[in-house]
């Protein structure tokens, strides 16, 4: 099954789309209800970001396979003003808009794998990943 | 419009008729019947009454009444606007073939006057009724908007000085400040020294939320009340654990009812049961149940 979905981010209820798109993979995949409100929340840190400080972008949904193990993948990407420092928006506390400044670093200990790049003045990608335990 | 093709098209309007009616009759019954139970006489009467309207525009150009009342009519009935919109498309097929076809009247030279004149007929038409359709669907989404916002931060006087706010669905930045200033305009109204913010129908829990959460909870602190967040289910205590936030600065219960308990307390009062038999029903189902 190789199928990708992807969601367009663009409005604030775009949010909720692309949320209810992923955790209704995830419940078609057998995560529990725990796992699937830790994608739920991560997908919406990402495309909350995405709508916050990019304006607009993508959320692409697939299923990964490395033997034996079985996961859904997650990758935000957006054409916005990208990040400076990576190393400061991962600490926690950290935020230009007065928010928490828990969302990247929180989507990290929501998922199993996180990568992170991205290019000042072109834009970023954020890919995690949840096995299926 | 061309007054020799009118008069063909008006003089031959049954036969354009009956060729339209065959082609729809093959093409859509099919779709209908998915979105609504709709009985052959209701489909034939009312691709009859669209050929009509259909025709009566032809006639008396410009008057739109008849064809208003009828999308009104279809919107009522609740059929889909692609039963329209397909409809006239072969009805612009139809005619076109049609007229073509009169090769002793149609000239040559008549083809591109065709052409336009049945767009010229048939675009008006269009345009209508998909006017009136998403006007229809505006209406419907503007009404909604209204009373998802009547829905959408209520707040409720239990007892003397304690207040509820259960929170269902999702919360959006709107929605953040209604809740803000709900909570902060019925604290004072109701005085109340209590509020209980019932989160267990909010599907996700992220930074934002628990922020305009926090931010909330802190205002009330400001104005001398005690905000008590309750309903947070298993799974989002988790997430908000694996978030990082701190919500250490306000009480935090499972449920409603521990909530109220707390609140109670704070208020210097307790549940007591009036002739005491409650415990011992209580106790006497616990060991039931243990058996």
């Amino acid at each position: 099954m190789n199928s990708q979905s992807c969601v367009n981010i663009e409005k604030e209820w775009d949010i909720v789309s692309a949320r209810q798109l992923g955790r209704n993979l995830a419940r078609k995949l057998g995560f529990g209800t725990v796992d699937q409100a830790r994608i739920a929340t991560a997908i919406s840190e990402l495309a909350r970001n995405i709508y916050l400080y990019a304006g607009s972008g993508e959320i692409y949904f697939d299923i990964v396979e490395d033997h034996p193990k079985k996961g859904i993948r997650i990758r935000a990407i957006d054409q916005g003003q990208g990040i400076e420092d990576i190393g400061k928006v991962m600490k926690d506390g950290y935020s230009t808009s007065g928010g928490l400044g828990a969302g990247l670093p929180g989507v990290k200990r929501l998922m199993d794998e996180f990568h992170i790049s991205s290019v000042p003045g072109a834009g970023t990608e954020v890919e995690v990943v949840k096995w299926l335990r | 419009m061309n007054k020799k093709l009118q008069g063909l098209v008006l003089k031959n309007s049954d036969e354009i008729i009956r060729l339209w009616l065959r082609k729809v009759d093959q093409n859509h019954k099919k779709k209908l019947g998915q979105v609504a139970e709709v009985s052959d006489e209701l489909f034939e009467g009312t691709n009859r009454e669209f050929a009509n309207v259909i025709f009566s525009m032809v006639e008396n150009k410009g008057s739109t009444e008849e064809l208003k009342t009828f999308s009104e009519r279809l919107i009522q009935l609740g059929w889909p606007l692609s039963y329209l919109t397909d409809g006239m498309q072969v009805f612009r097929n139809v005619t076109v073939d049609y007229l073509l076809n009169q090769t002793e009247i149609v000239t040559k030279e008549d083809c591109i006057e065709v052409l336009h004149m049945v767009d010229d007929w048939i675009d008006p038409i269009i345009h209508h009724l998909v006017n009136e359709y998403s006007g229809n669907w505006e209406n419907i989404v503007s009404l909604q908007k209204v009373a998802l916002q009547e829905l959408s931060a209520p707040l409720i006087p239990v007892v003397q000085g304690i207040t509820i706010m259960p929170l269902i669905g999702t919360i959006d930045t709107e929605r953040a400040k209604l809740i803000m200033e709900n909570l902060l305009h019925g604290v004072t109204k109701h005085n109340a020294e209590v509020v209980l913010m019932d989160i267990t129908g909010v599907p996700v829990v992220d930074t934002m939320v628990a922020h305009h959460i926090i931010q909330a909870a802190e205002a009330v602190r400001l104005i001398g009340a005690t905000c008590i967040l309750v309903g947070i289910r298993p799974e989002i205590a988790q997430t908000i654990v694996n978030l990082g936030i701190n919500l250490e600065r306000f009480p935090t219960k499972s449920s409603l009812k521990k909530g109220f308990e707390a609140a109670l307390e704070l208020t210097g009062r307790r549940i007591i049961d009036m002739d005491g038999s409650g415990d011992k029903i209580e106790e006497l189902l616990e060991t039931l149940s243990k058996e």
